[in-house]
């Protein structure tokens, strides 16, 4: 009875505890986990880089975790934060990249290719419109249609 | 008018171009900020003597590389060997930055492998790394006599990179 169920109770209260204090530093301070969360997953990891540090366990990621919640405690704001990471890694950590000169076409781009594409297709439009109504067959034309229609039925059911 | 048809083929042809472009760069190769901006300054224990500690500062007025190095880092054995023929030649002194690393792994490792560094600084916790923004080792800062860095090498140095950018780099900044 004891091995069966108090032992595995107590190895969960281990494991429990371990995770729990894993998570320590962060609970205490509910404001500053808050900010921390917000600003990691702002930010990059440069290893998976399709990770944020607040996603990713690569341990670059725990370090910078670790340096935010330190800045974070020594009351530097986020916009601090974000400038002494931008500092030492490039705008690549921003998840939302900034506009200036170099970032130009990668937020204008789409709304220029839209522009283009908007362009070309109103220009067809308009040609087309232009292009007017189908011409009316004349009279012979109707009767040498209506007239090779019927030599090829005919010639079909012959 | 036939001159229409022929855009589908244009767009066509560039996006190869963009594409082709793209898959020659290599997307874990991040350009450094730090570039043209004073090296940050580090304080650390040196390797082979805990006791004695180095900083960035010894270095002032000579040209020298910093390489980041962890006895763990698989790049890094790759590199070694590289490391070790061109400190022979002695055309710049090489620091090591031990990165998050156990002193001990790291000093067998050089006992075995051979030690290219005038020094080797021991960067435990790894935040003189997060100071160089070092995201994947190895990584060599080439820094100048005023402390600027000059280039960032992202991976392994191979001959080709010492050839082509790391020597030529050195003259051009020993001669200024």
């Amino acid at each position: 009875m004891l091995l069966k169920f108090v032992f595995p109770l107590l190895f969960a209260a281990m494991l429990t505890s371990a995770f729990a204090k894993e998570a320590a530093p962060v609970a205490a301070d509910p404001v500053a986990e808050a900010r921390l969360v917000k600003l990691s997953s702002e930010l990059r990891c440069l290893v998976c880089q399709n990770q944020t540090i607040a996603d990713s366990n690569a341990e670059l990621a725990v370090d910078l975790r670790n340096e935010i919640r330190e800045k974070i405690q020594t009351g530097m704001s986020d916009a601090e934060i974000k400038d002494f990471m931008v500092a030492r890694y490039g705008d690549f950590v921003l998840y939302r990249p900034p506009v200036k000169n170099t970032t130009l076409v990668l937020w204008i781009g789409p709304f220029l290719l839209l522009a283009v594409g908007g362009g070309i297709l109103v220009f067809n439009l308009r040609r087309r419109r232009h292009a007017g109504a189908d011409p009316e067959l004349s009279h012979d034309d109707q009767a040498l249609a209506e007239s090779l229609l019927h030599t090829d039925s005919t010639k079909e059911t012959t | 008018m036939k001159a229409w048809y022929l855009i589908p083929l244009a767009v066509f042809i560039a996006m190869l171009v963009f594409l082709g472009v793209g898959l020659k760069l290599d997307p874990h190769e991040v350009p450094s900020p730090l570039i043209d901006k004073p090296a940050p300054v580090f304080r650390l224990q040196t390797l082979d003597t805990p006791s004695r500690l180095m900083t960035s500062e010894d270095m002032r007025g000579q040209v020298w590389l910093l390489n980041v190095w962890a006895s763990w880092c698989g790049g890094c054995r790759e590199e070694h060997p590289v490391l070790v023929e061109f400190a022979k030649t002695r055309a710049v002194p090489i620091v090591g930055l031990d990165y998050k690393d156990q002193p001990d792994d790291a000093r067998r490792w050089l006992d075995n492998l051979g030690n290219p560094y005038v020094t080797s600084v021991s960067d435990a916790d790894g935040r003189t790394g997060i100071e160089f923004g070092v995201y994947g080792v190895p990584e060599t800062f080439v820094i100048d006599k005023a402390g600027i860095i000059r280039h960032k090498q992202i991976g392994p140095i191979t001959p080709e990179v010492l050839r082509d950018t790391i020597l030529p780099l050195v003259k051009k900044l020993n001669a200024a």
